[in-house]
């Protein structure tokens, strides 16, 4: 319990903000579609995390991180659907498979992967998120329940405020704890300079593995998430644009840094999702045009991020 | 007897698919020698390659051979631009900015084009320049577009052969990909030579898109992302930065598509490109062609 003591400021930071969400959730302020993406935002910022551990902490560049959270996805909504789960309780183990399923997926294929740098992992990463897309194409052709092409439907509504905050904390305050013990610096060791890294004793193939596996399985619990709060899934939800979704995020929110990634996750959402409702279709296009410049200009003058935190 | 016209069917079929990837992959392997930069916009302008051809004729109706100059010119000069403004700024930044920039200039080109102002993120039937006619060879069909495919690539090819190494630019390019410092202290005006790389490589891009839209006459804003990567993967297969694997990268990748498509079923096609790259990059990262680099 040590370590819900060293948050605590954090903790009732968050707790406010609860308080605040549920209080107009509850007296009717905001509609159901802002509940819903708010709790997409905390999704959203979940997986992001995981990324940020990947590639903002560990320097291995991934474009293929939206195959994990739809992996997740998927097995959520097959486990609650064929299962017939519809209880919190019963819902924590569904969520545990799905995070773990994730996990050893992206051991395995890091394994072999993670061998290769930059451009190369890139474009490895991607080419398994294609694949797994393929996979969720011809699904249909495996079990009918999970609809191929035609997408997923029918996936119990699970998802709530309570569980998703709360569990992102969780899963927050844990993965403070990891960046600032013994792995998280040899993360950080491995992208800064990884042959400096292995002359110093740093095991960075199975450093660079744990990061790897530890980013996947916290998509696999954004997916399981994802999956029972729209109750829809389709495979075009978990291709490359997706991925480069969540590079974003972690390139706003600064490499390296937690607070930058939620915070980047809640602008992120808000301005894709959110100005739905003010602004008419026409100028909403714009938004995705605005966004490749913008990116282009983070690279030219802050390379590591919006809010990134200052480097020598 | 059916079963060998069949197979020999898809061979031509394959090849006219991989003609397409060749020139694409082309682009990819010169950029990746001069900067070691995958320039995920070069799919981009593929896909610009096909809708100015499609504005060319559908708006002013003119002749095929017009249309491909000034493809390849327009392309050439969106290349040139690309890297003026996204890349250069960044040569010394670390490789993965190098490589967001790249995934950047994607994006914009795709989504200003998909604005509903110009072309809508909709299929446009790309315009017959010509009437298809087919030849029945006996064993197997091949249509006009399959012989102008053909024909164009293996032009396009026997010039960038002549251009890379028979002209003193070509020698240029070959000294950059091979040690960008010492050819700079050599003489080479190296800014010149990747401007000259990305130009080469726009315009090969620009033609494969004319091919492209004339033989699946179907075009989208965003129709140069697989082709791009499939492209990409042929390059590396091929062995990355040599010109000729390129070619034979493209062609292989044309082939297999071809062939998942006929005899699997064509929901997996992408995935066995995939397979194939994964086998590259694991056993064979040189590539077919490639030679086998000393760790340091």
């Amino acid at each position: 319990m040590r370590f819900l003591k060293e948050s605590k400021q954090f903790l009732v930071v968050a707790f406010i903000i609860y308080v605040i969400l549920k209080a107009l959730f509850v007296f009717g302020v905001a509609s159901s579609y802002i509940q819903q993406i708010v709790q997409y935002a905390v999704i959203i910022a979940l997986t992001s995390i995981g990324l940020n551990i990947i590639y903002g902490f560990t320097g291995q560049f991934s474009l293929g991180h939206a195959a994990f959270y739809g992996i997740g996805a998927y097995t959520s909504a097959y486990l609650t659907k064929v299962l017939g789960i519809d209880s919190l309780f019963s819902y924590i183990p569904v969520l545990m498979a799905c995070s773990v399923i994730s996990g050893l997926i992206g051991f395995l294929i890091g394994i072999p992967i993670l061998k290769l740098k930059d451009d190369f992992l890139a474009i490895a990463t991607l080419g398994f998120g294609t694949l797994v897309r393929v996979f969720f194409d011809n699904s249909d052709k495996i079990s009918d329940v999970l609809g191929g092409s035609r997408g997923f439907v029918g996936i119990p509504k699970i998802t709530n405020l309570e569980l998703v905050l709360f569990f992102t904390l969780f899963i927050i305050v844990i993965t403070r704890h990891m960046i600032n013990s013994r792995f998280g610096l040899f993360w950080r060791c491995i992208k800064d300079d990884e042959l400096a890294a292995s002359s110093i004793g740093i095991n960075t193939a199975n450093m660079k593995l744990m990061a790897f596996t530890y980013g996947c399985m916290l998509a696999g619990f954004g997916g399981a998430f994802y999956a029972n709060l729209y109750t829809f899934l389709h495979p075009s939800n978990f291709d490359i644009l997706k991925s480069i979704d969540f590079l974003i995020i972690v390139i706003i929110g600064g490499m390296g840094n937690i607070v930058g990634t939620i915070l980047a996750s809640f602008i992120w959402v808000g301005f894709i999702e959110g100005l739905r409702i003010i602004l008419p279709s026409e100028v909403l296009d714009i938004r995705w045009v605005v966004i490749p410049i913008l990116l282009i200009f983070i690279m030219m003058w802050r390379p590591y991020g919006i809010m990134a935190k200052k480097t020598k | 007897m059916e079963q060998i016209s069949y197979i020999l069917q898809q061979v031509v079929n394959g090849i006219q698919l991989g003609a397409v990837y060749a020139l694409i992959a082309l682009g990819y392997t010169m950029v990746y020698g001069v900067l070691r930069l995958i320039n995920f916009a070069h799919g981009d302008v593929f896909m610009l390659g096909a809708f100015v051809a499609y504005f060319l004729i559908s708006k002013f109706g003119l002749p095929v051979y017009l249309v491909f100059i000034l493809t390849m010119v327009s392309c050439a000069l969106v290349g040139y631009v690309i890297e003026k403004v996204a890349y250069k700024p960044l040569r010394d930044a670390p490789k993965i900015s190098l490589l967001i920039t790249a995934v950047g200039v994607s994006l914009f080109l795709e989504y200003f084009l998909s604005l509903k102002a110009l072309f809508t993120p909709n299929y446009i039937p790309f315009p017959k320049p010509f009437e298809i006619e087919t030849y029945d060879l006996s064993f197997f069909v091949i249509t006009n577009v399959q012989l102008l495919i053909f024909i164009i690539t293996f032009i396009s090819l026997f010039i960038l052969y002549l251009l890379i190494y028979k002209t003193r630019y070509g020698i240029a390019m070959r000294a950059v990909s091979y040690d960008k410092e010492t050819a700079s202290l050599m003489g080479v005006g190296i800014d010149g030579i990747i401007s000259f790389t990305f130009i080469i490589g726009a315009s090969l891009a620009g033609v494969g898109g004319i091919l492209y839209g004339i033989a699946y006459p179907q075009i989208n804003v965003f129709m140069g992302i697989m082709p791009g990567i499939k492209s990409f993967i042929a390059a590396v297969l091929g062995g990355i930065g040599i010109i000729h694997g390129a070619v034979v990268g493209g062609l292989i990748i044309g082939l297999c598509e071809v062939f998942v498509s006929a005899f699997l079923s064509s929901t997996f096609r992408d995935g066995v490109i995939f397979i194939i790259l994964f086998a590259v990059l694991l056993f064979r990262p040189m590539g077919i062609f490639g030679k086998r680099i000393e760790k340091v």
